[in-house]
Order: C-alpha cells, then sequence, then structure tokens
C-alpha cells in the first residue's frame, strides 16, 4: 500500500503509527508482542522490508531498546514500540540514549497497571513517560496524539524532533486511540529543517575523526556540565515546541483539560454544556513534554477554573498546576483505569455542572 | 635497520588504566592487529560494554558504541541491521556477558547475528571489585563469596564458549588463553579467524579469552599467571568448539 497519498484511508491507530514511520524514513524497528500495541510490528513486519527496512522481533523489551540505541548510533532512523510493562523495562535503555544523546522514536500504547494491570486504555503512566522514566535525571520529548490522523502526524513530528533535539521522542497514546479506525489523510509532512548528524558511529575513516557514542563522564565537571547542556535543551524546546489545542475557550468560565482520548470524549461534554448554556471550554497539551505552560497562563489570567480529567487519580494535574496562575482554581475528575472506567460524555458533562460557576 | 614491531594502528599511543598482570592490554592489541591485518580499521564499530572493558574508545582508534550492562550484543545487532557492511564486535567481561547479559548474548548469537563477540572471562567482576562472577570458580573466594563459591547455592560455573556452540546460529567458537607465548600467538590466530568469519558473512564468531585478575584475585602477576595455568584452563579447556566453514 503507498501511503503518500492524498485519498483518505480508513485505518487503526497503530497502523497509522506504523504507516507514518515508513513514511518518515524509519530504517529499523525493534519490538516486542505485547497487547493493546501488536498492530504495530505486525503492520511493520509485513511492510518494512518492502521499503528496504529491517524489522526485527526482539527476544526482550530490554533487547528492543537496546538494538534501537545500537541502530541510531550508526545514525539511521529507527523505533520500537511497547506498552507499560514493555516501557518499565525499557526505561535503563531510554536512560542511556538520553545519556548518549541519541535520537530513536518509542511508541508508548498504555494499558492499565501497575504491574500486569490490564489490557484497557490509561493514562496513568503520564508521570513515567514525562519525567524520564529511568535513572540520572533526563526528560524525553512526549507528544500525546488524540485521534487516529495525530498517531500519524505525531510519529512524524517525533522522528523530526527527535533528531533535531537529539534525544529519544515519544509517542503517549492509549489502548482506545491505538485500537480504534477512523479515517486519516496519510499526507507526507513538510520536512524541518534537520541538522547534520556529524557526531554519527559508522566507521572511523581516513582523516575523519573518531567518533564515541557514550553516557560514561568521569572528569572532573564533565557530568555536571552535561546536565545544564541538556537543560538548556530542555528549555530551548519549552520555548519552541509546545503544541496544545484550544477549543471555545475565549469566553470560557471553566476550562476543561484533559489529553489523548480523554480529550475526545471531554469535547462531546463540552457540547453538552455549551448547549446547556455553560461556558466551557478545553485545553488539551500536544506536547506533554515540553508542556504548553504559557497557554495555561495566558488562559488562566482571564477564567480561573479549570477542571483536569485523566484515567488515572491525577498525574497531568501536578504540571496544570504549576502553569496557571497563582489564584486560578484546579478541579479534578479521575478515572483510575481499568474494564469499565472509561467516563462517559454524561458522566464528564455532570462533572462541568457540579464545578461550573458563572462569574455574575 | 627495518622495523619488524609496532603499535597495531588500530590502536592509540596512549596508557591504559589496565592493572599490571591483566590479560585485556593483551586481547586489546591481538583485536587490533586483526583489524589492521583484514584492513577493516575504517569500517569498524567496536560496542564497548560495563566494567573494566568500558575504556575501549580510549584506547581503540575505531568508533566505539558505549552499551548498557550486559546489552552490548543487542546493541550491536542494532548496528549491524542499520549498516550491514560494518564490521561490529562487541567486548565484553563475565559479569557483563554472562550474567546480566545472558539473554542478549544467547539470542544474538541464535540469531547468528554477523558479529564478533570477544568474551574476557577473568572470573570475578573487576571494575567493582571482585565480587563472584557466573564464571567464578568452584571455591574461589570473592569479596561477595567469603567462604567460596558453594556450587550447591551459587551453581557452577558457565562455560560459555562450550554453551554459545550448540545454538545453530553460532559458526564459529573458540576459547584461548594469554599466559603464555604459545597461547597468546594461538589466540591471535583464533582470534584473527573469528573476524574473518565477519569479514566473509559466514555469521556469528565468539572468542572466549582467559585472563588473569592480579588485583581482585589478591595476586601477584607471576602467581595470577600460574592461576591461569593451574585453575583456570582445566575447568575451562582451550580449543575451538565450533568451526562451521572450517577456517
Amino acid at each position: 500500500m503507498t501511503v503518500t497519498s492524498t485519498e483518505k484511508l480508513f485505518v487503526k491507530g497503530n497502523e497509522a503509527v506504523a504507516m507514518a514511520a515508513i513514511e518518515a524514513g524509519c530504517r529499523c524497528y525493534f519490538g516486542y508482542p505485547i497487547t493493546p500495541q501488536s498492530d504495530i510490528p505486525e503492520y511493520l513486519s509485513r511492510e518494512l522490508p518492502k521499503s528496504g527496512g529491517e524489522f526485527l522481533q526482539a527476544e526482550s523489551e530490554i533487547g528492543a531498546i537496546n538494538m534501537l540505541l545500537g541502530a541510531s548510533a550508526t545514525g539511521v532512523r529507527a523505533m520500537t514500540s511497547s506498552s507499560g510493562p514493555g516501557i518499565s523495562l525499557k526505561q535503563e535503555g531510554i536512560s542511556y540514549m538520553a545519556g548518549s544523546e541519541l535520537p530513536g522514536v518509542i511508541i508508548d500504547i498504555m494499558r492499565s497497571g501497575p504491574g500486569l494491570g490490564g489490557i484497557d486504555a490509561s493514562q496513568a503512566d503520564y508521570w513515567q513517560a514525562t519525567r524520564g522514566g529511568g535513572h540520572g535525571g533526563y526528560r524525553i520529548i512526549v507528544l500525546a496524539p488524540a485521534s487516529v490522523q495525530e498517531m500519524y502526524d505525531l510519529t512524524m513530528l517525533a522522528f523530526d524532533l527527535s533528531d533535531i533535539y537529539r534525544m529519544p521522542a515519544m509517542v503517549l497514546s492509549d489502548s482506545v486511540v491505538g485500537q480504534m479506525k477512523e479515517s486519516i489523510v496519510a499526507n507526507p509532512r513538510a520536512k524541518l529543517a534537520l541538522p547534520e548528524k556529524n557526531w554519527v558511529v559508522r566507521g572511523r575513516a581516513e582523516g575523519e575523526e573518531q567518533k564515541i557514542v557514550k553516557s560514561l563522564h568521569l572528569g572532573d565537571g564533565e557530568m555536571e556540565a552535561f546536565h545544564w547542556q541538556m537543560d538548556a535543551r530542555y528549555h530551548e524546546l519549552a520555548d519552541k515546541e509546545c503544541r496544545w489545542e484550544e477549543v471555545e475557550t475565549a469566553d470560557a468560565e471553566l476550562i476543561v483539560t484533559a489529553f489523548g482520548s480523554t480529550s475526545r470524549i471531554a469535547k462531546t461534554a463540552i457540547v453538552m454544556a455549551r448547549e446547556a448554556g455553560m461556558k466551557v471550554g478545553l485545553i488539551r497539551p500536544i506536547s506533554l513534554f515540553p508542556f504548553p505552560k504559557k497557554a495555561y497562563a495566558q488562559l488562566s489570567e482571564r477564567c480561573k477554573l479549570f477542571l483536569d480529567i485523566e484515567l488515572s487519580t491525577g498525574q497531568m494535574i501536578d504540571d496544570v498546576r504549576l502553569s496557571v496562575a497563582r489564584d486560578a482554581e484546579v478541579a479534578f475528575y479521575g478515572r483510575p483505569p481499568g474494564a469499565g472506567s472509561l467516563p462517559t460524555p454524561e458522566e464528564l458533562f455532570e462533572q462541568i455542572r457540579k464545578n461550573y460557576r458563572a462569574t455574575a | 635497520m627495518k622495523q619488524v614491531f609496532s603499535r597495531p594502528e588500530s590502536l592509540k599511543d596512549v596508557s591504559t588504566h589496565f592493572c599490571p598482570g591483566c590479560n585485556h592490554g593483551s586481547v586489546h592489541r591481538l583485536v587490533a592487529e586483526a583489524l589492521d591485518e583484514f584492513g577493516i580499521r575504517s569500517r569498524t564499530i567496536g560496542v564497548a560494554s560495563v566494567g573494566c572493558s568500558v575504556f575501549l574508545y580510549g584506547y581503540f582508534d575505531i568508533d566505539v558504541i558505549e552499551s548498557p550492562h550486559g546489552r552490548a550484543p543487542a546493541v550491536a545487532t542494532g548496528a549491524k541491521r542499520a549498516r550491514p557492511d560494518r564490521i561490529v564486535f562487541t567486548y565484553q567481561g563475565d559479569g557483563d556477558l554472562a550474567a546480566i547479559g545472558t539473554s542478549e548474548i544467547i539470542h544474538a548469537a541464535n540469531r547468528g547475528e554477523n558479529i564478533t563477540v570477544i568474551f574476557v572471562n577473568n572470573t570475578t567482576y573487576g571494575m567493582t571489585g571482585g565480587q563472584m562472577a557466573p564464571t567464578t570458580l568452584p571455591g574461589q573466594k570473592t569479596s561477595t563469596s567469603p567462604y567460596g563459591r558453594d556450587t550447591n547455592k551459587d551453581g557452577a560455573p558457565f562455560k560459555m564458549a562450550e554453551l554459545l556452540s550448540n545454538l545453530d546460529g553460532v559458526a564459529f567458537s573458540a576459547r584461548v588463553a594469554l599466559n603464555n607465548p604459545k597461547n597468546v600467538l594461538n589466540a591471535k590466530k583464533l582470534i584473527k579467524t573469528a573476524f574473518r568469519y565477519q569479514v566473509e558473512n559466514r555469521g556469528f564468531s565468539f572468542i572466549e579469552a582467559l585472563s588473569s585478575c592480579p588485583t581482585n584475585w589478591g595476586m601477584q602477576s607471576l602467581e595470577a599467571n600460574q592461576r591461569v595455568t593451574d585453575e583456570m584452563i582445566p575447568y575451562f579447556p582451550l580449543g575451538i568448539y565450533k568451526n562451521t566453514a572450517d577456517l
């Protein structure tokens, strides 16, 4: 199937990720089966070799992330994908990639946890994703799609941002968006200007300098300097790469905030609220790291009431509270992940109604 | 006057951090000679592991990727799959390869990855201070087996060269030692053979090199060298365990 077309395609979220990876020039995919993301390796095992790429089913999640490390170090675009338990296992490799300033795309189709948990949609890995789930103190780029179209678009973007900022990029989705089918247009993305990969390990040819990809820094002050260098990069990301969507925020007295699948349900609830005469809007962060703090800060200069909705007992709310003006209130409605916990639009409407108060 | 001996081009002109009597330096040199003699330095990627071997990039004048503990065969797999025209080798110690990295080495070997693995077995964790390794000999005292390795409790030492030779994916597997000139010459020959397998795209090649670790064994260099002869080689017999192409 050719994916570069303006025709509409009716595909699963996970398939859209796999299609986008090929379109983005991903040369290597390494993965391990886990529900609810196995459509990604299944699609790529079939399609990636056709475009000259390399598909390899790894012996473990740890194997897969380290294969990604090795392939990325040689300069090719590469990807892995998993879900909760597998992403936990990958944290070692993600930490090493962050420490080695290596790009690489990691798809996380969240399922419930902790432990084996379940295969239902979850947003309880927000902290794990946005705080840098491994050791040492680092961040990675985290993008959160809310539709199958965004699964496609943000996977493409993840490859670009990962290359530009030389750090792993994660697409953080869940089993709802991963498993649902929607129509998309598989447009090729406008290519961002990418820096030359002058750090790549591919054999030290005559006259070339030795290239080393490493995360060990033993010299006096080396490790500290590295941390400040990365900190500067995180600030640069915050300045340039925040992405979010606003719906009817201009006159809103209450602004709902939610990401990914939950934001889709919230949008329906907001339509219901508007029909009932309540001035309600939505802010949906698309980039979770960098978190669009400025957007919240600006909105909260006027609107003083936010309602954060998550499929967890509250994780993103930390970032929302850190972002809004001091006198803004952030209410919360959470549904811990698991079978049957996905809220209906009516339930979210009820939460809006309960929290809503018009300023005279 | 004709110069007949010099530093291999693939090694840098620097001093190593290795302790007196340690065989890492010798193994480094033999690997470097193999790279030189095949003329493959400019297309070789080394994968360093965790432990005393991590400083590979400080001594080899080649491009190097540093790997997490035990994961070098997975990292090498990624590099080789991405760049099949490159020569990729890992250099790992016994804790790295035969304990925390058993999954990665077994599966890379079983897939028949066209890479070369140099495994340095000194029966202890060198860098962390001489703890019990998967290859620590029965009865051997270490900082975490102060009463000696008890095989009822800790199992018996892994014989990796033999173990890997049983996998269909492995093309070449051999164990060498560096305790005397004859064994060094043989090690050189077999390390070269291992790289030849990769140069000729013949599949996974594995070298286990027995090494002394005088510091962590609490021995003088000569004493440690004698231990390789008296205790290690009888338990870990030298030889070629698999040579599918009869190279």
